[in-house]
C-alpha cells in the first residue's frame, strides 16, 4: 500500500488530533449544528471533571450523616450549611449528587467496554461467518431489542446481586444488565458494516493475496467498519445513565451506604413531593437530565453530519488539504487504505 | 422490528441485513412474519426462565427469612423446585404454550388474573401516552423540519431531546410538585378518587378501562374526575415517546421536502401549509409506523415506572410490589406475559406497515 500512496499526487495528512472522531466532526460543523455539539461537549466535559474529581467537589461523604455540630437532620432545606438541603434519610443533597456522577460514569465504562467488546466480536462473527450462525444471532438479537430494556435490565439485576449491593456488586449489577440490553445494538451496527465492507474490492484482493481470515476480519473489516461506533456509544452512554436511575428507582440501585447514585435518591425523595418538598427531587433529576442532555447532543450532532440528508452546509474548505480532510473518511474507503 | 436499530438512525439501515426474498409479495410476508412471533417468545421466555433460576428456587428468595430450614425444604419439594432444571424448563414451556404463567407466591393468585385486572390500566395509560405523542410529536416535528436549520429547529431539537433525557419519573415528578402540589389544579396520584372508585364498581360490566366505566355510569363528574386523573401520568410517559416522534417526523420531512414532486407542487402554487402537511408528511408517516412497534415495548418499560411515581395501579405497579416483596414466579410470569404481548404488537405493526409501504415486504 505505501507504494501506492507515494505515488499519488503528494496529500498532506492532517496532524493526528484534527483526524480524532469528534475533533474531526467539530471541524466539518458550522452555525446551530456546531454550537449543539459545543454545547454537548462542553456539559459532558463538565460532567466528566465532577465525576472524576467528586472527593475534592463534595462538601461531604456522600454516606455521611453527621458534621462537626452532630446529625445534618432530615430534610432540611437548602441553606448555608447545606446549599442544596438534605435528604429525607440525612443525607447533604448537594455531595450525594456530586458523588452520583461518578457512579454513572463508573457504570458507563463498564457497561460500554463489555457490550462494545461481546457485541463487535459477535457482529464481526456473524456478518463475517453468515449462514446459520448468522440467522440465529440475529434473530436471539431482534427478539432482546425488541423487547423493553428495562425489564430485561431487572431481570438481570436480580440475577446479579439478588437487589441490594454494595458498591461494586451493584456497580457490576447495573452496567452487566445494560450490557445484556446494548450487545444487540452493536451486534446488528458492526454487522451491517461488515456486510458492506466484506463485498469491496479490498477484502477480495487481500483474499487473493492469501491473507489468513483472522487478519482480514481484523485489519481489512473491522477498522473499516468502526465509522458509526461513535454514535452507537453516545447513545448508549445516556441510555445506561437512564437504565441505572431507572433500576435505582424501583429499588435495585446500589445502598446509600455504599454509594450514591441518582435514580436511588429520587426513589426516596417520592414522598417528599407530595408534602412539597421539592429540593431533595428536583436536584439529582437535574443531574441526570443535564448530563444525558450533553452526551445526546454529541451524538445527535455527529448523527446529522453523518446523515448527507440532515448535514448542513459544511464549512468550506480554506485550503486544499483541508478539503481533503473533509472528504478523508471516504476517500480512506475508497482506497481500502487500511491504515 | 426489522426496519429501526437505534432511535437516532430512523432511515432503516436494519432491513440491510435481511435477504430479500425471490418474489413473493403480502401474504408470504405475512406468513414468513408471523412465524417469526414463535422464536421471539421461545428465545425471551427462555431467556427470563434461566436468569431467573440462576439466582436459586423462587421460595427460598420470598420466604427464605420467614420460614425455617426444614418448611422451607418441605415448600420447595411441593412446588417441584427440587427437580432437575430442564424438566422444570420444559414444564413450564408447556405451561406458557397453554396460557398458565403460575401463581404468584406472595398471594397465590394466577399470574393471568393479574393480568386481567391490572392490565386494562396500563393499557388505558399507554393508549393516552400516544395520543400525547402523536398531538405533541408530529405537528412540532413537521414545524422543525419547515424552519430547519434555524432558531425554531434548534429550539425544538433541544426540547427533543429533553424529552427523551429526562427519565419519566423524574418527569413525572416535577409535573406532580408543579401542578399537583403547589398550583393544586390536578389530583397527585391514582386512577381516580374513591368516591368515583365506588362508582365505578358498582357497574354491572365494568371494563376496567375507567374513562369507558366512566361514561357508562353518565354522570360528567365522574369523567371529568378520572380525566384529570389521567393527565399528568399520560404526559410524564406521553412526552418520551413525543420526542422520538418529532425526530423521526423531522428528519423525515426534511428529506420529502428535497423530493421533486414537492418542487413541482410549489410552483404549481400550492400553498406552503397545505405542502408540509399532505405532500411532505404524508410519505414520512410510515417510518412513525413502524417504531409505534419499538415504542410500545418502551412505553411499557416507561409504564412500569410511571405507574410507581402515580401510584396508577397497572401491571407496571404491581410488578414493582411483586419485585419489592422478592415475589420472582410473579415477575417472571408478568415479564414473560409483556413478552408476548411485545412479540404480538409488533407483529401486528409490521403488517399494517407492510400494508402501507410495500418497500417493506420481503
Amino acid at each position: 500500500m505505501s507504494a501506492a500512496v507515494s505515488t499519488r499526487p503528494v496529500r498532506v495528512r492532517p496532524p493526528w488530533w484534527r483526524r480524532l472522531p469528534v475533533l474531526q466532526q467539530l471541524q466539518q460543523s458550522v452555525g446551530l449544528q456546531r454550537g449543539m455539539l459545543v454545547a454537548g461537549l462542553v456539559i459532558t466535559g463538565i460532567f466528566l471533571v465532577v465525576a472524576i474529581f467528586a472527593p475534592l467537589l463534595a462538601p461531604y461523604r456522600y454516606n455521611q450523616l453527621r458534621g462537626p455540630e452532630g446529625l445534618f437532620g432530615a430534610q432540611q432545606p437548602p441553606g448555608p450549611d447545606h446549599l442544596l438541603g438534605t435528604t429525607v434519610g440525612g443525607y447533604d443533597v448537594l455531595s450525594r449528587v456530586i458523588w452520583g456522577a461518578q457512579t454513572a460514569l463508573l457504570v458507563i465504562i463498564v457497561a460500554i467496554v463489555l457490550s462494545a467488546f461481546l457485541g463487535i466480536a459477535l457482529g464481526l462473527l456473524a456478518g463475517y461467518i453468515g449462514g446459520w450462525f448468522d440467522r440465529i444471532t440475529i434473530v436471539i438479537a431482534d427478539a432482546i431489542y425488541a423487547f423493553p430494556s428495562l425489564l430485561l435490565a431487572i431481570v438481570a439485576a436480580i440475577v446479579i446481586s439478588g437487589g441490594q449491593s454494595s458498591l461494586w456488586g451493584g456497580i457490576l449489577a447495573a452496567a452487566i444488565s445494560i450490557t445484556v440490553v446494548f450487545i444487540p445494538q452493536y451486534l446488528r451496527v458492526v454487522r451491517a458494516e461488515v456486510l458492506r465492507v466484506k463485498s469491496e474490492a479490498f477484502v477480495e484482493a487481500a483474499k487473493v493475496a492469501g491473507a489468513p481470515t483472522s487478519r482480514i476480519m481484523f485489519r481489512h473489516v473491522l477498522r473499516n467498519s468502526t465509522r458509526t461506533l461513535p454514535l452507537i456509544l453516545t447513545l448508549n452512554s445516556s441510555e445506561a445513565i437512564l437504565t441505572l436511575a431507572g433500576l435505582g428507582f424501583l429499588g435495585f440501585g446500589i445502598e446509600p451506604s455504599a454509594a450514591a447514585e441518582w435514580g436511588y435518591d429520587l426513589n426516596k425523595s417520592l414522598s417528599d413531593v407530595t408534602s412539597g418538598i421539592w429540593w431533595t427531587s428536583i436536584f439529582p433529576g437535574l443531574a441526570i437530565v443535564l448530563v444525558v442532555l450533553g452526551i445526546t447532543l454529541i451524538g445527535e450532532s455527529l448523527n446529522d453530519l453523518a446523515d448527507p440528508r440532515l448535514r448542513a452546509r459544511r464549512k468550506p474548505a480554506r485550503t486544499a488539504e483541508e478539503a481533503v480532510a473533509a472528504e478523508e473518511p471516504v476517500a480512506r474507503e475508497e482506497l481500502g487504505e487500511v491504515l | 422490528m426489522t426496519t429501526v436499530t437505534a432511535p437516532a438512525t430512523p432511515s432503516g439501515e436494519g432491513t440491510a441485513g435481511i435477504k430479500r426474498a425471490r418474489g413473493g409479495g403480502l401474504w408470504r410476508y405475512l406468513l414468513v412474519r408471523f412465524l417469526l412471533i414463535f422464536p421471539t417468545i421461545f428465545i425471551l421466555v427462555t431467556l427470563v426462565f434461566f436468569l431467573m433460576r440462576l439466582t436459586g428456587d423462587p421460595i427460598t428468595a420470598s420466604l427464605g427469612d420467614r420460614l425455617t430450614p426444614d418448611q422451607l425444604a418441605e415448600r420447595i419439594h411441593e412446588a417441584g423446585y427440587d427437580r432437575p432444571i430442564i424438566v422444570q424448563y420444559l414444564e413450564y414451556l408447556g405451561q406458557v404454550f397453554t396460557g398458565n404463567f403460575g401463581n404468584s407466591i406472595t398471594d397465590g393468585r394466577p399470574i393471568t388474573e393479574v393480568l386481567w385486572t391490572y392490565g386494562s390500566a396500563t393499557l388505558e395509560l399507554v393508549f393516552y401516552s400516544l395520543i400525547v405523542a402523536f398531538i405533541v410529536g408530529i405537528p412540532l416535528g413537521m414545524v422543525a423540519a419547515y424552519f430547519r436549520d434555524r432558531w425554531g429547529d434548534a429550539s425544538l431539537r433541544v426540547f427533543a431531546i429533553l424529552c427523551y433525557a429526562t427519565p419519566v419519573f423524574f418527569a413525572g415528578l416535577v409535573l406532580k410538585l408543579v401542578f399537583s402540589v403547589w398550583l393544586k389544579w390536578l389530583p397527585v396520584a391514582g386512577r381516580a378518587s374513591t368516591r368515583t372508585e365506588i362508582k365505578l364498581q358498582q357497574l354491572d360490566h365494568p371494563t376496567g378501562i375507567y374513562l369507558i366505566d366512566a361514561i357508562q355510569t353518565g354522570s360528567s363528574a365522574a369523567v371529568w374526575d378520572v380525566l384529570a386523573h389521567a393527565v399528568l401520568p399520560a404526559l410524564a410517559l406521553g412526552l418520551l415517546t413525543a420526542g422520538v416522534f418529532l425526530r423521526l417526523v423531522r428528519t423525515n420531512v426534511i428529506g420529502t421536502l428535497s423530493r421533486d414532486y414537492v418542487d413541482a407542487a410549489r410552483s404549481r402554487g400550492v400553498g406552503e401549509f397545505r405542502l408540509v402537511r399532505l405532500h411532505a408528511l404524508k410519505p414520512a408517516l410510515i417510518p412513525i409506523i413502524t417504531v409505534i412497534g419499538l415504542q410500545i415495548a418502551m412505553l411499557l418499560g416507561g409504564a412500569v415506572l410511571t405507574e410507581t411515581t402515580f401510584e396508577w395501579k397497572g401491571l407496571g405497579f404491581q410488578l414493582a410490589y411483586y419485585l419489592s416483596k422478592r415475589d420472582f414466579v410473579a415477575v417472571q410470569g408478568i415479564v414473560a406475559l409483556l413478552a408476548v404481548i411485545v412479540a404480538l404488537t409488533n407483529f401486528i405493526v409490521d403488517i399494517i406497515a407492510a400494508i402501507l409501504d410495500p418497500r417493506v415486504r420481503y
